[in-house]
């Protein structure tokens, strides 16, 4: 066939069921994932017949993958992705070794071979980076901390997947023998990392400066283009990640002035690509395979979406996540992955598996894939309102400068009294909520609300943190509240913080970062119920209230005095007893006091001289 | 430690002319020895710590009270101060010494002119009589009560006139004890208070 014509009609194929079948498929409310993939199904070897090479499509595509994790990269800058280092590498490799371990127990266990049953363990307990971050950032969870863990655990596979591909060949019982480059491989791969660094600190900004300086727009976007395909060309030289090294390069430009003109000029691209990759995963998937055994099948991708699901469930009640984000985070990662696919085929070809093992397992995958965005509607349908889940609305980020002298971060139930008593009095404030659905709650009542992710540093400059001459930090999330509290105090020293305390652990935490006006929100709540008791048990209500601001004072006093033995328990709890009971003792006291002058005679008869004071506490 | 504590209680000094300008003035006047308490900014909730209160007058040598009159008498939360801080034991009562001998000074300003306070203008009286309770409850803490700094009609006074009388206040702060009219002041009058005047502890 005529090379022009060719490349002509495969993009009519490819493009025609894209524009079909994607919103078709959000008509349905199922999401374009499905819909990509229900289009490869349908021109696939299984459908149409349109298209009959569907691994040569996959290889093109996946460079979708590359250009969406140098998007992500630029979202991390360093220092955040340095704060990842724990999730990345402790959740990360309990998750994949631990689904790898269990996997291939149960195949071994079910009777397969164990070097069948570890390579299946080790494709399956992959996941896809692609769906997983797609739908991220799709549904806007990229800051949530599932949305993170989510990105540790795909970074950590990204960087595992290397080893991985190395090891499974050796896996040939008897073939395993070091072919001796391993040194010089080691040392090329840290080569060309330390390149990579040096080289994005060094040149990319000047580089991209000059290029920038040229005023032709479609220059800068090619260099951006030509940026990721040499950093995933030079990873691919030393048989790196291509994936992982445009993450890279996209970490080192996330600081630069550059960054907001790189997403807008690549996120086209990546939309495109990854639709094709999808479009190529519903093209693989060999029905002949499963339609031969269709209950192994079914088996397979049941018990290792059940053993993985289990490892997650587990992961995100240990973190913890939020309860309304764990099914998100558990759905993300049990599905299957590309690199399943990569390391199915390289196990086949080294002989460690049969053909017919990998087209299975490949299959199970694909299948794993398609069932995650289904699995996430049924989620979505069904757990979701129960769990009072974030919803699905999509909403823009803030984007216009802001200029109030007030910013809010969280707009729930705090923030909102926080703010409608600023707004009562004249003053404005901007405020920023993660959740859509809160700030379209929000909005329909008239409030500006933005919808935004407070942790992130671009957003509070854009909501006017840089001149704010207060930021109100009203988010429930502890580690939230705390990472904003971090970045106003680093790069917006001149906003005062007022800070809401969940708990006494959130406040110890406010207190260390050096938040001055910190309010513990279930504190004065709990003391006017306190109060409203005391005076249905007979105390007069200006005693009441006397009390439970005395005991006000005295708690925070306390407080205050334990902070610097935080970690201290033993001290913390003695502390804590010495200060109950001097309150104690000193209310004791007054009780005697009270009770002796009442014993004494004739002192509220109106013959009382000169009408003193100091009879508040008697009666 | 300051030698000279000023109690201000102004319910909107932001809308004050007159008593936040003293306040600026008092604190510049003699920084080391005087400390400006208002109680306003440090009592919003009306929620005193008198303990605090206590612990700031005891080492003074005089007591300003600086406040606008509101109803022929000091501003609620002075009041509540009054009744909190001078307390039973404390200042008055058996063992209660810890005022004696110190010196009260009023700063006080009116919203009426001079010319109302007169039995003829419409507040019927002349100043002097409202201050009896303010001597008296000096009288009976045993502290002196110097003369009371004016400044009638504190909403039109002219910027100037405000000017000259925070000057004088200073100054006056700035000098104290040295003080001319004081040699021929007399001391604090001795309230003796019978055995039986007030109700005794029961056996």
């Amino acid at each position: 066939m005529d090379h022009g014509a060719g490349w002509l009609h495969a993009s009519l194929i490819y493009l025609g069921a894209a524009v079909l079948a994607v919103p078709l498929s959000r008509l349905l409310g199922l999401g374009s994932i499905i819909g990509y993939l229900a289009a490869g199904i349908v021109i696939g070897p299984w459908g149409l017949k349109l298209v009959t090479d569907p691994q040569a499509m996959l290889h093109f595509a996946e460079f979708g993958v590359v250009l969406m994790l140098f998007l992500v990269g630029l979202e991390l800058e360093p220092r955040r992705l340095w704060a990842l280092r724990r999730p990345i590498f402790g959740w990360g490799s309990l998750q994949l070794f631990g689904s790898a371990l269990l996997i291939a127990g149960v195949g071994v266990v079910a009777g397969a071979g164990w070097p069948l049953a570890l390579v299946a363990g080790l494709g399956l307990a992959m996941s896809s980076t692609a769906i997983g971050l797609g739908v991220l950032a799709e549904r806007n969870l990229m800051a949530t901390s599932s949305g993170q863990s989510v990105l540790s655990v795909a970074l950590l596979q990204d960087i595992a997947a290397i080893p991985i591909l190395a090891i499974v060949p050796l896996l040939v019982a008897g073939g395993a023998h070091a072919d001796g480059n391993g040194w010089l491989g080691a040392a090329k791969a840290f080569g060309v990392i330390a390149a990579i660094i040096l080289g994005g600190r060094l040149l990319l900004r000047p580089a991209l400066r000059w290029i920038a300086r040229s005023k032709t727009p479609e220059i800068f976007t090619a260099a951006a283009l030509l940026l990721v395909v040499a950093t995933a060309a030079l990873m691919q030289s030393v048989g790196l990640s291509m994936a992982l090294g445009a993450f890279l390069a996209g970490v080192l430009l996330a600081e630069s002035e550059y960054r907001r003109e790189l997403e807008t000029d690549l996120e086209p691209f990546k939309g495109l690509l990854l639709g094709l990759f999808f479009i190529a995963v519903g093209m693989s998937i060999d029905f002949a395979a499963v339609l031969a055994r269709p209950g192994l099948v079914a088996a397979v991708v049941a018990g290792f979406l059940a053993v993985k699901a289990a490892v997650l469930f587990a992961m995100a009640r240990t973190m913890p996540l939020p309860l309304q984000e764990r099914p998100v985070f558990t759905i993300l990662l049990a599905q299957g992955g590309e690199f399943g696919f990569v390391v199915f085929q390289t196990a086949q070809g080294a002989g460690v598996i049969g053909a017919q093992a990998s087209s299975l397992l490949v299959a199970a995958v694909a299948l794993s894939m398609l069932a995650t965005p289904l699995l996430l509607v049924l989620t979505d349908r069904f757990v979701a309102p129960r769990l009072a889940a974030r919803g699905a609305a999509r909403l823009d980020e803030i984007s216009e400068e802001q200029q109030a002298p007030i910013v809010i971060c969280g707009f729930g139930r705090y923030g909102q009294i926080v703010g409608r008593l600023l707004n009562a009095n004249g003053l404005s404030a901007t405020v920023l909520d993660h959740s859509a659905e809160q700030v379209e709650t929000v909005r329909r009542f008239g409030w500006p609300a933005f919808y935004g992710d407070a942790t992130r540093l671009d957003l509070l400059r854009t909501a006017g943190a840089g001149q704010a001459r207060v930021v109100v930090v009203a988010i429930d999330d502890v580690e939230q509240s705390l990472a904003v509290v971090d970045l106003v105090r680093e790069h917006f020293a001149q906003a005062t913080i007022v800070a809401r305390a969940r708990n006494a652990t959130h406040w110890y935490g406010l207190v260390q970062r050096g938040v001055e006006h910190i309010e513990r929100e279930t504190l004065d709540a709990a003391l006017l119920s306190g109060r409203t008791v005391l005076e249905l048990m007979g105390w007069e209500p200006h005693a009441a209230r006397n009390q439970a601001l005395r005991f006000r004072r005295h708690t925070i006093e306390l407080m205050r005095e334990m902070a610097p033995h935080r970690g201290d328990e033993r001290k913390l709890i003695a502390l804590s007893k010495q200060g109950r009971q001097q309150l104690e003792e000193l209310w004791a006291r007054e009780r005697q006091e009270q009770r002796e002058r009442q014993a004494r005679a004739g002192w509220h008869t109106p013959t009382r001289p000169e009408g003193q004071a100091a009879q508040r506490d008697e009666d | 430690m300051a030698e000279i504590v000023i109690i201000v209680a102004h319910p909107q000094l932001q809308h004050s002319r007159v008593n936040a300008r003293l306040m600026q003035a008092a604190a510049r006047a003699a920084p080391a020895r005087v400390d400006v308490r208002d109680l306003y900014a440090l009592y919003p909730d009306f929620f005193i710590d008198a303990q605090a209160e206590q612990a700031a007058i005891a080492p003074a040598r005089l007591v300003v009270w600086q406040h606008p009159v509101h109803w022929y008498g000091m501003p609620p939360l002075m009041k509540l101060w009054l009744d909190e801080v001078f307390a039973f034991g404390w200042a008055y009562g058996p063992g209660g010494q810890a005022l004696r001998g110190k010196d009260l000074w009023p700063a006080l300003t009116t919203g009426g002119p001079e010319a109302s306070y007169r039995p003829d203008g419409y507040n019927r009286y002349f100043f002097d009589a409202f201050l009896p309770p303010y001597e008296q409850t000096a009288a009976l803490v045993g502290m002196r009560m110097l003369p009371p700094l004016l400044l009638h009609g504190a909403h039109r006074v002219a910027p100037a006139d405000v000017e000259a009388h925070a000057e004088v206040y200073a100054e006056r702060l700035a000098s104290y004890p040295d003080w001319p009219e004081l040699a021929d002041l007399p001391g604090c009058p001795d309230c003796v208070v019978p055995a039986d005047a007030r109700p005794t502890e029961s056996p």
